[in-house]
């Protein structure tokens, strides 16, 4: 049964080299695509840290910062 | 007006959404390649190769679908001054050029045991080739232009100049003679597929669409906190 589902009736390479070359690509744009959000992330979180306590306090007032600040602490 | 889409608001779902839509992507793809690699029966003409339209059918269509909600946002965008159409529509065409990729790519190896050639100056698949190119140079508009405006603007009007080829790409196996097989599916008329082909492909669609929201949601994301991570230089 597997070997009939590797071949394919003799269409196997290609069929999987389409789903292998489809699957390669989502998962090259998937871990880019997260690198640049966690560095992002990170990069926020090493610049709020930064802040003093009254420059912290205003960035803290905005919604998108706060956000920011609540799911860095889940990463 | 579009308050609703102000970046603060989105942002608390977006934020959240992706891990979600991460684990329905997962089931899907699960239920997807099951029906697809194994379920579904083999063509009566083209035999198991038949299974690559699986992945080559889906990705057309997202990458089609894409690169007209880039137009559409860029152009609202555009009309009513709302640079957040302008982000949201960034945030789409790196998963609109790999699923154009990905249908070129998959076409190509479809095309080698039914046409018996990998490539064909064909009118769809020249097409297809077109609008790759349109979405690389929407992004590379992105990376070389500094001035906000002149961005905006040029990433306007190559989304413009692209949507013209999007009815071109439909109609072009209906309006030459091409190697490309026409239409199997019609929203309108009947479709010519099987119900047991159909079936996979549609979940297989939903897939895609659950990948290319992922990849939306976390570049979206990102695309705000570099925003943020200027503002907090500012303060």
């Amino acid at each position: 049964m597997i070997t009939e589902i590797l071949q394919m009736n003799g269409y196997g390479l290609y069929v999987w080299s389409s789903f292998i070359f489809t699957f390669v690509s989502f998962t090259t744009l998937y871990v880019i695509t997260k690198i640049q959000y966690t560095k992002e992330r990170k990069k926020f979180m090493s610049k709020y840290g930064a802040l003093d306590s009254k420059k912290a306090e205003v960035a803290r007032s905005q919604t998108i910062n706060k956000e920011i600040l609540s799911s860095s602490q889940s990463i | 007006m579009f308050k609703i889409f102000e970046p603060g608001r989105i942002f608390v779902i977006t934020s959240k959404a992706h891990k979600y839509v991460m684990f329905l992507f997962v089931i899907v793809i699960c239920i997807g390649l099951l029906e697809a690699l194994i379920f579904s029966p083999e063509d009566y003409k083209q035999g198991d190769s038949v299974r690559i339209m699986y992945v080559h059918v889906p990705a057309a269509w997202i990458s089609l679908g894409i690169f007209s909600s880039i137009t559409f946002l860029s152009l609202i965008g555009y009309i009513f001054k709302s640079k957040n159409f302008f982000l949201i529509s960034k945030s789409l065409a790196p998963s609109g050029l790999v699923f154009n990729i990905v249908a070129l790519v998959t076409g190509s190896i479809w095309g080698k045991p039914t046409w018996g050639t990998w490539w064909a100056w064909d009118a769809r698949i020249t097409s297809m080739l077109i609008l790759a190119l349109f979405y690389l140079m929407y992004l590379i508009a992105w990376r070389i232009y500094e001035d906000k405006e002149q961005v905006l603007k040029i990433t306007t009007i190559i989304t413009i100049l692209g949507i013209i080829n999007v009815p071109i790409i439909k109609y072009s196996v209906d309006w030459w003679n091409t190697l490309h097989q026409p239409a199997s599916i019609n929203i309108l008329s009947k479709s010519s597929i099987h119900s047991s082909m159909l079936f996979p492909l549609i979940i297989m669609t939903a897939a895609f669409a659950l990948f290319s929201m992922l990849i939306f949601l976390m570049k979206y994301n990102t695309e705000l906190i570099k925003i943020k991570n200027k503002g907090l230089d500012r303060l």
